[in-house]
Parts: structure tokens; sequence; C-alpha cells
């Protein structure tokens, strides 16, 4: 069923070196020796690009983090790389301030790293970022998208495109799809049960990287392990259904076991090209496998303990509009039992976006109980959810010609702010069960599912439930559009479109088949490992780029108001 | 969607999510664990040659390793790159209503990383790079050119293109109200961000708070942008303002209340929260404010305070008496007078916890209380109307935390009309079960609510699981099922009592087994 001829991938080790030189540039338009101060969610990002020799090669004294107190630097020269908040700013300012109360002169530089913030200040980066692409890689020759930001984005790259110029060369990238988070909020929200997803859920991998601690490497120290496809288990493992990975990783420590058997009786030659050509890999090969095989095990451990298996079937319930009332009160009972906030919060929106809404009464109950189990000041949550729309009551029928018959009469009235907002709050109603039935989001459950050989995106949740934003990108690129699809796109509140551009590519050729995947807002692994699938079965090759690697918890998290 | 029965028992019995169990602990895990001892039993081999600590997994640190010469060469340099004869370009899409038609000028991508661009730099790594790809080089100095720049004359929508590439431009020129707001509408036609919170940041500056607040109200994105500004650089007053302005008075309760997160004092949050009580909530959370701030002046109360000497009035007659004598938990357990916090020492203070971990508290600390007193489960529960569930959950983990299984037994008991007792919970007794086991109930306590749960395939999955045979047993006799009986008996100890019972059940002529 797979194809074999995929394309291949571009070089991007070039969009490293790029970002490493652009850095470079940066540090060395303060010359001379100076001391660097980092904001510490840069850390991880920068270390990716770039290391201390590098700094160190380029006049870097002193590396400090940013912690918001006196600095204790004594470099003549001062240089921050930060993101642009504030209240980081407004630190910098009285490092400042101090210098010159004391009559201590520096030369002070600032490099700003953007970051998505809850306005559109993020918007010219991902249009820059795209445009970077497009200027290596391109050109692109199609583009379709859905959802505002995508297309606000698709317009700010437009304009670069038009005024800036063109090289003749043949395009390595050809297709793009820019999709925004707000189209789907359902999949993030969903546990995860796909390997590096899970180690995600359970681990948190941050640029790439994650810290194991003591219990799975069953030592008393941590160790921080780049998860990528260098890792040779890893690779083999993080498209996986959890439940497929004990097979693999057992078959694994055979092989290796044989392998090192292979000793008995070898004499002192055989002993020496054993030693020189096959023992490196193999100890390499141990190690990993001890990792994962730790990391599989501490997930079982804190799955079991939490009822996993009947919170993916309430999961499944909520996805397939099936048993809704058993799954409220299991949410219910959840929340009683002080289980943890961020499961039941997740599962509330998930039971929200899926159902358009709570019953009134529902809303009412659960919000009571969930402030009298986790706190009151989650108010303020409660308050950040509903404006975005993901913790909502069902607004009636009647209630909606009511407002619309009274907001002609309220343009001019104070209220009428508060009226826009229900109304746009609206307008964000999720008709998830309209398009689930549409796509075909949830497969007939009366056959079995073998997710040993996945049959189609669905394996990435058991066979439950086929992820919204990765069945539309299949859908668009097998229509070439959106013909067809107008039902959905009425649903998803529009903002969807497709474009072709001047240069003439053969639409089968390579580059037509390799698509980049752009999100906006964040996308999960889950949803990665969906698109890599899809991408086998037919014949594409995906590059995703992302504002951001979300789950449910990072999702929710943003969104807590018991903080101040 | 509506399932009939049989279609549920179908639904559940072929279901695809049987396909794996993360509950199946004897099999994966096992499997897991088979793996572990594999690996584990080479590792001695691997280590006794582990001299080169030479891990091709990428570490992440800030050692410094060797690196590529990083090539870098930085010169101007006009755009050299030919232009192709290109067909129109990129379409507009058509449902952007294109109001604006912006001027042509240099901008590209490497504000990825300045936030400013110019195009004309195009520079080719030819070193580095195969001589297909380009690769964009920033400008080094500004053209002299670009500093005439600031006192020219522009438009409002030359400005704004200028502000979108990063140049210098003035915003003080703009006087009249019409400039201002053609600055803003430009601004958000562009859809940059940082040029809509700079131009908002000047309006902010020089128009009347009343004017300003006026026109953001028909501007829906720039009022995004100004609310977030304002937000995220912590000027409240301002913000209540415009949200007064707005007429959205919830969300100005709601920021109000907010600042409750940042008092630290128990004593001053208590009183700004009953500050909060007149703030302008829906009503269904100005309850919730309301119990918000009963439950942190209760709190207090029970943590230091003596409620009798503090003259406060919670109820009447002689239970007061009983609050009098009750000294307040944390001279309490510092005195070490009562047995209860000797065994179990409180691990936090109980002050801003979550209603249910007071409720959970009480129920701990001071279960059997008249319901008179401050820290009265039943006075708790009263007070802020918790649900019969909630209690009962509340108290069944409290109670078998402390293993007092009578009072766990207590909970249950209800009388049918006849005056029978009988075991009766509004949790479901697979819970209930749950709830002791957590809490390491022995067998003997399990097994009589084990026995309660009416779903015979679960309970028998659960008395196994617990390994109460007893009911296992039972269960299948009264299914009859003999075979079931037969294969459970190799799970049982040889010689147990469970196995004499098997085998007393087997030889038994009365029964008539259905296989």
């Amino acid at each position: 069923m797979a194809r074999r001829d995929t394309p291949g991938l571009p070089d991007f080790s070039l969009l490293k070196r790029l970002a490493r030189d652009q850095l470079v540039y940066l540090l060395e338009q303060l010359p001379g020796k100076k001391d660097l101060f980092i904001e510490s969610d840069l850390m991880s990002p920068l270390d990716r690009i770039a290391n201390m020799s590098t700094l160190k090669q380029h006049d870097i004294v002193k590396l400090y983090k940013v912690e918001y107190k006196a600095t204790v630097s004594l470099s003549d020269q001062l240089c921050f790389l930060i993101r642009p908040r504030i209240q980081t700013v407004k630190w910098i300012c009285d490092v400042v301030n101090a210098d010159k109360a004391v009559g201590r002169f520096r030369r002070y530089k600032i490099i700003f790293t953007p970051q998505r913030a809850g306005d559109q200040r993020w918007l010219r980066t991902v249009g820059g970022a795209l445009h970077l692409l497009h200027s290596v890689y391109g050109p692109f020759s199609k583009l379709y998208g859905i959802g505002s930001c995508s297309q606000m984005t698709y317009e700010w790259w437009r304009e670069q495109v038009e005024q800036g110029e063109q090289g003749a060369r043949p395009a390595e990238i050809g297709s793009v799809f820019l999709i925004d988070r707000d189209v789907d909020f359902v999949t993030p929200l969903c546990s995860q049960v796909v390997y590096e997803g899970l180690l995600d859920d359970i681990f948190r991998i941050k640029c790439g990287c994650v810290e194991f601690g003591p219990d799975v490497t069953s030592s008393d120290r941590s160790v921080k392990v780049m998860l990528n496809s260098q890792d040779k288990v890893f690779n083999e493992i993080r498209n996986e259904h959890f439940s497929n990975v004990f097979g693999f990783l057992s078959q694994k420590a055979r092989n290796l076991q044989t392998a090192y058997d292979k000793r008995q009786g070898m004499d002192i030659k055989q002993m020496k090209t054993f030693v020189s050509e096959e023992l490196k890999g193999l100890k390499q090969e141990h190690r990993l496998l001890s990792l994962h095989i730790g990391a599989s095990e501490s997930i079982m451990k804190k799955k079991t303990k939490q009822d996993f298996q009947e919170l993916l079937q309430r999961e499944h319930c909520l996805l397939e509009g099936f048993e809704i009332r058993e799954s409220i009160s299991f949410i219910e009972e959840h929340i009683n039992r002080q289980i943890s906030m961020m499961e039941s919060l997740r599962m509330l929106c998930l039971l929200s976006i899926t159902e358009n809404g709570l019953l009134p009464k529902d809303y009412r109950s659960l919000k009571t109980q969930y402030l009298q189990s986790y706190g009151f000041d989650h108010l303020l949550t409660f308050s950040n959810l509903r404006q975005l729309g993901l913790l909502v009551e069902q607004q009636g029928a009647e209630t909606l010609t009511v407002m619309e018959s009274k907001v002609g009469k309220l343009v001019n009235d104070k209220t009428a702010g508060k009226i826009t907002d229900a109304f746009s709050s609206l307008a964000r109603r999720s008709h998830f069960r309209a398009l689930s039935r549409k796509l075909n989001l949830v497969p007939k459950s009366d056959e079995e599912y073998d997710l040993r050989v996945p049959k189609d995106m669905a394996y990435i949740f058991s066979g439950a439930y086929v992820p919204l934003s990765c069945r539309l990108i299949e859908q668009v690129l097998e229509r070439d559009g959106w013909a067809g699809l107008e039902d959905v796109t009425r649903l998803l509140n529009g903002h969807e479109f497709a474009v072709t551009g001047g240069s003439r590519a053969e639409p089968n050729s390579d580059a037509q088949r390799l698509v980049l995947v752009l999100f906006l807002g964040g996308c999960t692994f889950s949803e990665i490992s969906a698109l890599r699938f899809l991408g086998r079965a037919k014949g594409y090759k995906f590059i995703v780029v992302t504002t951001a690697v979300t789950n449910s918890s990072r999702l929710l998290e943003a969104l807590l108001g018991n903080h101040a | 969607m509506m399932r009939s029965k049989a279609d549920e028992e179908e639904y559940w019995h072929s279901s695809k999510f049987k396909a794996f169990t993360f509950e199946d602990e004897d099999d994966e895990l096992s499997r897991l664990k088979e793996s572990k001892q594999a690996v584990n039993s080479i590792r001695q081999l691997v280590e006794e040659d582990d001299d080169d600590d030479d891990d091709d997994t990428e570490k992440v640190s800030w050692s410094g390793e060797p690196v590529g010469s990083i090539s870098w060469s930085i010169k101007e340099m006009a755009g050299s790159n030919q232009k192709i004869d290109r067909e129109p370009a990129f379409p507009r899409i058509p449902t952007e209503p294109s109001t604006l038609n912006k001027s042509h000028s240099g901008l590209s991508l490497s504000s990825l990383f300045r936030g400013k661009a110019k195009s004309e730099n195009f520079q080719s790594f030819s070193d580095a790079f195969s001589d297909s790809v380009r690769i964009y080089a920033p400008e080094l100095r500004k053209p002299k050119s670009e500093y005439k720049d600031y006192v020219c004359d522009w438009s409002p929508e030359e400005t704004v293109q200028r502000l979108l590439q990063g140049k210098a431009v003035s915003l003080e020129k703009f006087r009249s109200l019409q400039d201002k707001l053609l600055l803003l509408d430009f601004a958000v036609a562009a859809h940059d961000g940082n040029v809509i919170t700079a131009v908002l940041i000047y309006l902010k500056r020089s128009l009347r708070k009343e004017v300003l607040f006026r026109e953001l109200q028909s501007r829906q994105t720039a009022l995004r942008h100004f609310i977030h500004y304002l937000t995220e650089s912590r000027e409240q007053k301002l913000l209540l303002e415009l949200l007064r302005a707005l007429g959205r008075t919830e969300d100005m309760a709601l920021l109000q209340y907010k600042e409750h997160l940042s008092i630290t004092d128990e004593n001053n949050k208590r009183d700004f929260l009953k500050s909060c009580l007149s703030l302008p909530f829906s009503a269904e959370d100005s309850a919730h404010v309301q119990d918000h701030y009963t439950l942190l002046e209760r709190q207090i109360i029970v943590e230091v305070r003596n409620p009798f000497r503090s003259g406060l009035h919670w109820s009447t007659g002689c239970l007061m008496l009983r609050s009098c004598c009750q000294a307040a938990d944390r001279q309490a357990e510092r005195g070490g007078k009562v047995e209860i916090y000797q065994r179990f020492p409180r691990k936090a203070s109980i002050l801003n916890m979550p209603l249910i971990t007071t409720l959970y508290y009480c129920c701990f600390y001071h279960y059997g209380e008249p319901e008179g007193t401050f820290s009265s489960p039943l006075n708790v529960r009263r007070t802020f109307k918790i649900s019969e569930k909630q209690y009962f959950v509340t108290a069944l983990a409290a109670r078998a935390k402390l293993k007092a299984w009578s009072d766990v037994d207590a909970l249950f008991t209800g009388r049918n009309w006849l005056g029978f007792t009988r075991k009766k919970s509004p949790l479901s007794f697979h819970r209930v079960v749950d709830v002791l086991q957590r809490n390491s109930a022995p067998t003997q306590v399990l097994q009589d609510y084990v026995a309660l749960i009416d779903d015979a395939e679960l309970r028998i999955s659960l008395a196994q699981k617990l390994k109460c045979h007893d009911i296992v047993i039972s269960t299948f006799r009264d299914m009859k099922d003999r075979q079931m009986l037969v294969a459970y008996r190799g799970k049982v100890e040889p010689g147990s009592a469970p196995e004499r019972k098997i085998d007393d059940l087997l030889n038994n002529q009365q029964i008539r087994w259905k296989n």
C-alpha cells in the first residue's frame, strides 16, 4: 500500500548554519570583548545552533542568565539576547541606569528573539520564516491554507515576494500548507499514545531534547538526550503506537544479546575484529536501548497508576459522541477525587468542543465542583477558556435570535463591545460533530483495528480518531484545492485559500510532492507522526514547520489564571 | 447517537480499543522487564571496556567542543542576482478586503533575526554552500540616506511602510485625529503586531483616553493589541478604565479579583477578597468569590485563631464551648498535645488550599466534631453546600487513609423501610474499592465492598486482582460455571482454605453446573 517513491529531503542543515551565521553577525556588531546575557528560555534553542566555543570565538567572555538582579559583570560591553518582553527590557533599563548613576560607561546591545504572544506580533516572524524557506528551497508553486492567521501570513509573505527578487533555480519544495491551530483544538487536547508524543506528554521534550530522571536511567543521575533520527532505536519507534514499542524493544534486546554472545568461542584475531568493528556500535545501541526501555517502563508505571485505560475510553467516547452522560460523570468523579487538575480541565475542554458547548446546568455544576476541588482562583482560568471558546456554555437557539434582534439597537450603546464579544465567541463555536461526519474522522468501530499494521492516520489515537488537522491536509492535497469541501470550510469559519504561483512545476515532480506544512499556533508530535504516515501512504514527504511543538498541558497551562 | 443495549455490548466486546491496554501489567510490563534483564545482563560487559566516553547521542551543554569554522564575510553588495521573467506573482486572496494600496519597498527575511531588513543584501557563500543556494547577509551599516528620511514628510501610509521595514520614523508630526487613525488603520491592515503596538503607544500618549477608547471600540484588532499591551506592561488602572468604557464590567471585576494572587499575607488577602464582594461579577461568579472569601476566613480561624476569643459568632448555644476548648491547629500541633498530629504530622498549612482539601483536612483531623464548630466536616459541608457525593468521596478517602474502618463502614449505612441496615453509596462500589485500595485497605475490608459491585464481570475481575478468593469462588458458583472454577483452582495456593472451598464445591453433587 505504501508508496516507495517518496522524494528525498532538501539539505536542512543549511538553515542551522544560516541561523548561526546570523547570530555571529549580530554579536560582531558589538566588536571586541563582551559579556552575554541570555534569557533562560533561549538557552535550549541557542544550543541547537551554536555552542560555547562559537561564542568564545566571537569575543564573548562570560555568559550570564537573565535573572532580574543587579549585574556583576565587569565587562565594558554588554550584549543581551532576550525575548521582547516588557519586563526584561525594563530590567535592562535598570542596569543601564544603575551604570549611569555610578558614572560607569559601557556599551550595550540588545538582540530580540521573537516569540508567539497573545497578539499578532509574531506574525511577521512566521512570515519571515516562510520567506526564508521560499528563498532557499523555493520557489513555491502552490499554497493552500485555512484560518485567518494563515491568510494574514500568506498576505504578508506575498508582499515580500512581490517586492523581492527571485533567482532562477529549480524548486526543492513546491507545495505549502498553512494551517491555524484555531481550526482544530480537538487534536492537541487528546492524550497522545504514539511513542514520541507520549514522551512529550510525560517527560516534556524541549527543543528536541528530553531529560530522563533517575527512574528512567536506574542510576542517581539524570541524562539529557537528543531525540532525533540519529538515535537509531528512537528513530524506529518514534511514530509507533505505544503498544508496538515493547515488542520492538524486546526483539532488539534479544538481537543485541545474540550479537554479544558471538564472542564466545572467538579466537584472538576474531575478537580483535569484533572489538574494532562491532563493539562500538553495539555499545551505542545498548545505551540507547536501556534508555528507551527505562522510559517505556516509567511511562507504563505512571499510566497504570492513573487509570489511563479508562481515561482513554472516555476520551474516545467523547470523540465519538457516545455515552456522553457517562463521560460527564466520569469527569465529575475525576474532579471530586482531586485527580490531576490538568487532566480534569483537558477533559472538560474536550467535552465542550466535541459537544459544541456544555448544557448550562452541566457547565455550572462542573465549574462549581472544579473550583471547589482545585481552588476558587480558577475562576480566572474559566474566564480565559471561555474567551478562547475552549470551554463554553451552549447557547440556545432563542438566545441567538434575541441577541441578533437586539444588536441593531445596541450598536451605539456601551454594551456594544460585550455583544461583539458574545458574537465572536459564537462564531468560534465548534462544529466538531458535523465535521467529524463529513470528514469521516471517527472510523467505524465494528472492525478490529490492528495497530501493528495501521491502515489510516487514526492509528495515532489507537484507531479511534483521525486528527482533523491532518485530514484537512490530506483532502486538500488530494483534491488540489478546496473544491468539494465547501461544507467543511463553512463549519471551520472559512479563510481558506488555494493559490498557484508563477513558476510552472510539473504536477508530479518531486518538488510538488515535498509539502511544507506550517502550523500557526503549534502542532503536536502525534500530528507529525500522522503526517509521516500519510506521506508514506501517498508518496508525499512532509516538512513540518511550527511556531511551537505543543500538547494539551502546554496549551492549557498558558490559560491557567491561578498565578499572579 | 443512540445504540441499543445489544449494540453496546457488541461495541465493547469487539472494541478496537482492546487491542492494547495500559492495564495489562502481567503481559506488557513483564515483557518489558524481560527486555530490561536481557539488556542489563550484558551491561557488565559493556562497562568493562567503556574506557572512552563516546556517546553519539548529542548532549546538550555549553561545554566548548570544537566547532567547524563559521564562514562569514560581510560586505555590502547590491542585488547581483539576475531577475527572471516571472509570471504574475501570487495572487491576493479575494476574500481579503484590499482597501489599502501598499507601496513597494525592499523588505526581506532577515527580519527573522533582526526585526528589520533590506533586500539588497543578497550574498552568496560560495565558500560554504553550493552555488545554487543564496544566503542573505544583513547589511553592516545603514546607508546615509536613511538618516535623512527622518525629517522627510511621509504620509501615514508611507510611515507605516517604513515602520514595517524597521526604519526610523517620527510619529509626533501626526497631529490630527484623522491622521492618527489612518496610521492605526494602515498598521492593522499590514497585520504586523509590532507596528500596531508602536502606533498604539503613540496614540496612548497623544490622545485623550475617552477619544482613544471610543475609537478602539470599532477597531477590534487594535483593541486586542491594546489590551494585551496594557496587560503586559501591568497598567492596571488604565486597563480597568478601558474595560469600564467598553462596558465589559465582568472582565473588570475579574481583573480586580486577580490582584489577590499577589497578596501573600493571609489577613490582607482575606480583607481584599472581602472588598471584592461588591464588584460586578456575574451572579454565578459572585457566589464563588463569596465562597472564596468565606473559605479563607475559615482557614485562618482553623489554622491560627481561637474563634471563641475573637468573638466571631458562628453558631449559637453551648456548641461554642467546644470551640473554646479547641486550640487552633497550629498551636495544637506545636504543643504536641493531640495524638493525631503526632501520628500524622501535617505536611503543610491549610491556608489557601482548595475547599475540598480543607474538607479532607477536617475529615482527617476533626472528624466527629459537632456541627457547630468551624472545623467540623459537617459544618464545612453545610456552609459551602458541598454535594453528597463529593462529601462522601472526601470523607471516605480521609477515613481510609487513617485506617478508621469503622468510620468507613458507617458512611455506607442506610436503613431501608423495614429498618434493616444495608450498604448504600452515592459512588459506584468499584470506585469505592479503588479509593480503599489506594489507601492500602486490607483484603478483609476490601472484600466487603467488592462483593457489593453489581456487575458480575467487573466484580470478578476486581476480586481476582485484589485476591478476594471467596468472592471469586462464590460468584462462579452462582454462575454455575464449573470450568471457570476449575481454572481458578490453579491460581490459588495449594492446600489453602480457598482451594479446599473450591474442592468442596466441585464435589458437591447438588449443584447443577452449566458446563
